[in-house]
């Protein structure tokens, strides 16, 4: 149930992006993004699907896994394309009963869907190739100098790599409890809507107190274990720029000038 | 009145590459009123296995049937299943979730349908068989010791009325003095009520002690089905598959071996010194 | 002075009932003096609720006591300036193998003492890979311990206690979750630290047959220690053990009966051959 979620989860292979230092990727991602923003013509949109057809090409997920994943945003996406097709004000197109597609709408609808598919597709290129660990590791790393202005990057990475490492644990235990309780008889699966949230009770007690439990055995080994935050610590794993991450950011600014470019003359 | 499981397999992720043959051709008859130990070490299926007496889980081939009913069949009252055949998880107390110790001892006899003043009474009687005082009873759960928190999700699943209670490990974690409360406390429970008792555990010592028949499962099989004299022959086997017979049987080899006259079959204290006595002449 | 000494150590709790009033004190440890000498086993034993956990978690500063003091290789556990140097020194292994395991690679969690020390990576990863070897969990080092044994898991928490170089290693009811192989396999490993490293070992349980090989052993009961001395010293009072509600191996249980009905046997006997061999003669062949 809820273990079918494959959206981007990471995907054991061996390749040059995989390979690449997690801040490449997640700064690539984010110009990725704001790239489908900056073109606005159909050489623009050609430009980023070569750019992203280049990428998973290299990362050696296969196509199929990948979209496998996005079926969950399917309805997302239809959804924005309804929207944009029916209340877009503009020449009208055809017209069934009081529904209306206009020109604009038709152009606007095919748009959003370009973009939001290529968005997620392209950040799902990210969260395939890398660890949810070094990707922590990685936004840890780049959001440093919010430090600065008291953002505490420390702590936030660290709850984001615990609460990963607790997910599967915690997933086994509610499936643990529900089946403890039916054995006592309860039922999570008829009844209304308001019967069914009742129901959840003899679940959600448990667990919360089960991670409540473990939160606080937790902070006490991480003490004991000399856990003091952020300062003076060094890393077992430091991030370290190889040359594929220098070329790997030639690339992803021919690619951002490109856009620019485009965006200017086409 | 029995359970019996009839060429019972069971493969976790069957369609996946991962898969797991958790049960392989389990044939078992459970009749009433025994006192059954399951042994086996982590992983080897006990827990498959038990979760299949009450139907938590469906097997992948093979029939299970409770009184001579399909418990799989379409029309089958599955609920009605769950209250006969009790089933307590290892650390039960992990489930506890009501504000107090009497409501969550409710929650079972509500879940059935009975009437107040029914799951009241049972929840009251339940309480008492596990020896919990009445001091207790509006606490929180939460509150009491780790051995009472333990008793107190036992007495849940009592409150049902099961014909079979099964145990998975219902002594983790606890100190000799909470095992022995446990053990002893379903042991009275066992002579009371004459309900089938199926204790799954680590500890050979306690099933040695307590139980008419063995279960030893190793790798999704069923090894040895037999009462325990007859199991502990096999200390060396049970060595090989992580296992151990209880000391006792280790010191009564090892006495024979050097030449004392002793019967080797001994599995409890008592036995093992009746037997040493004997041996060197005093009765 | 040891590596660990207590004197007349107290800790008390306020209990409070649900709107937060005072509803009484509870004193969890009472007047506990002890003194561990550098590269000792010594085991604690005691039921659950007899203030053994609570002594524990004063030798790491998790807690600090009411009256009385404790010292850590001569640090005062309630100088604050000395509290780093003394959680790296007296390292400590809880209960629970799930709530202790912070990386989600076996390497990483080992590695994590010696990140929040502050020593240089080379180093860290020379000191992750030794005590990996040392618990016998090398080869399972790119592993997330999800995939793990409970055995497996408590080695590894064992691993990254060692990887901060600590002088004496805590372990609080280390395989009370454990089956018996994960047990045996855990009470090695400890042993091992102690034989060959020579960590000095304060090993909490509940579990008798785990202190047979301890060099002292402390019984507590109701926050005060009600018994000490050799295993063998403590073994020979079967009685006094199971007014204490404690378990004693089987073969002592029974040497303990045979005496009783009789037999010449001596005190304490901890192993099958030791009972072999005193039963040896007092038969006709």
């Amino acid at each position: 149930m809820i273990r079918d979620i494959t959206l981007g989860q990471y995907y054991q292979t061996d390749s040059v992006i995989h390979k690449l230092d997690p801040r490449v990727k997640l700064v690539a991602t984010i110009c990725f993004i704001i790239s489908l923003f900056v073109v606005k013509s159909w050489v623009g949109y050609v430009a980023a699907a070569v750019f992203l057809a280049f990428m998973i090409r290299l990362s050696n997920v296969p196509f199929k896994y990948m979209v496998k994943g996005m079926r969950a945003i399917v309805f997302i996406l239809l959804l924005t394309v309804v929207f944009n097709l029916f209340l877009t004000p503009g020449e009208p197109l055809v017209s069934v009963w009081k529904l209306t597609i206009t020109r604009e709408g038709l152009q606007l609808a095919v748009m959003m869907a370009v973009r939001l598919s290529f968005l997620i597709v392209g950040s799902s290129v990210m969260t395939l190739t890398t660890t949810p660990n070094s990707l922590t590791d990685g936004m840890e790393k780049l959001m440093k100098p919010l430090g600065l202005f008291k953002v505490p990057v420390h702590e936030v990475a660290m709850m984001m790599s615990i609460a990963l490492r607790f997910i599967p644990i915690l997933l086994e235990e509610t499936d643990k409890i529900m089946k403890a309780q039916i054995a006592r008889g309860a039922d999570f699966e008829s009844g209304n809507l308001i019967k069914k949230a009742k129901a959840m009770v003899p679940l959600l007690v448990p667990l919360f107190i089960s991670a409540f439990r473990r939160a606080n055995d937790l902070a006490m080994a991480m003490e004991a274990r000399c856990y003091r935050g952020g300062e003076n610590r060094t890393k077992m794993k430091p991030l370290k720029y190889a040359g594929r991450d220098r070329v790997a950011y030639g690339v992803l600014l021919a690619y951002f000038a490109l856009c620019i470019v485009i965006r200017i003359y086409l | 009145m029995s359970i019996i499981l009839d060429h019972v397999n069971y493969i976790y992720g069957a369609d996946t590459a991962l898969s797991v043959h958790a049960l392989q051709d389990v044939n078992l008859v459970i009749p009433d009123g025994q006192f059954i130990g399951l042994i086996g070490h982590t992983g080897s299926g006990k827990s498959t296995l038990v979760q299949h007496l009450n139907g938590l889980i469906k097997p992948t081939s093979g029939n299970i049937y409770f009184n001579g009913e399909d418990i799989h069949a379409s029309d089958y009252d599955k609920k009605k299943l769950r209250s006969k055949v009790g089933l307590v998880f290892q650390y039960p107390e992990h489930q506890l979730f009501e504000i107090d110790v009497f409501s969550d001892v409710c929650f079972g006899p509500k879940n059935l349908g009975l009437s107040k003043q029914e799951t009241e009474l049972r929840a009251y009687a339940a309480l008492k068989q596990v020896g919990l005082e009445d001091e207790y009873f509006y606490q929180s759960p939460f509150d009491l010791s780790g051995g009472q928190k333990r008793r107190v999700a036992i007495a849940g699943v009592l409150a049902m009325k099961p014909d079979v209670l099964v145990l998975d490990e219902p002594t983790a974690g606890l100190d000799p003095k909470g095992r022995d409360e446990i053990l002893d406390q379903i042991v009275k429970l066992k002579e009371e009520t004459g309900i089938t008792v199926i204790l799954v555990s680590h500890s050979m010592e306690d099933v040695a002690k307590y139980v008419e028949r063995i279960l030893v499962m190793n790798q999704g099989s069923v090894l040895y089905d037999d009462v325990p004299k007859e199991v502990f022959k096999h200390y060396k086997q049970l060595e090989e598959v992580g296992l151990a017979a209880p000391q006792v049987t280790y010191i009564m080899q090892a006495l024979r071996e050097s030449g004392m006259p002793v019967g080797v079959d001994a599995t409890t204290i008592e036995e093992a010194k009746r037997e040493i006595l004997k041996a060197v002449g005093r009765k | 002075m040891g590596i660990i000494k207590t004197e007349k150590l107290v800790f008390e709790y306020i209990r409070r009932d649900e709107e937060g009033n005072v509803e009484g004190i509870t004193r969890a440890v009472d007047e506990v003096d002890l003194d561990v000498q550098q590269g000792d086993f010594v085991a604690i034993l005691g039921h659950n609720g007899s203030g053994k956990s609570t002594l524990a978690k004063h030798i790491n500063a998790i807690l600090y006591p009411t009256e009385g003091t404790v010292w850590v290789d001569g640090m005062d556990t309630q100088d604050e300036k000395e509290l780093w140097n003394i959680r790296q020194e007296a390292g400590m292994v809880f209960q629970n193998p799930d709530n202790q395991i912070i990386g989600q690679v076996v390497e990483e969690d080992v590695g994590f003492g010696p990140e929040n020390m502050g020593v240089p990576t080379e180093e860290i990863w020379e000191r992750v890979e030794e005590s990996l070897k040392a618990v016998g969990m090398y080869k399972y080092r790119k592993f997330s311990p999800n995939k793990l044994s409970g055995g497996q898991k408590q080695r590894v928490s064992i691993a990254g206690v060692i990887a901060m170089h600590p002088k004496c290693i805590i372990l609080d009811e280390p395989t009370a979750m454990l089956d018996p192989n994960g047990r045996k396999e855990v009470v090695r490993a400890v042993r091992a630290l102690n034989d060959v490293e020579g960590i000095t070992v304060l090993l909490i349980t509940h579990y008798m047959e785990e202190i047979i090989h301890a060099d002292k052993v402390f019984v507590m009961d109701q926050g005060r220690i009600a018994m000490q001395g050799t295993p063998r010293e403590i073994f020979s009072q079967v009685e006094r053990l199971k007014e204490l509600r404690l378990d004693v191996p089987q073969v002592t249980l029974l040497a303990h009966e045979l005496k009783k009905s009789g037999l010449e046997l001596p005190d304490g006997i901890l192993t099958v051959q030791e009972l072999t061999q005193a039963l040896s003669g007092k038969y006709s062949k």
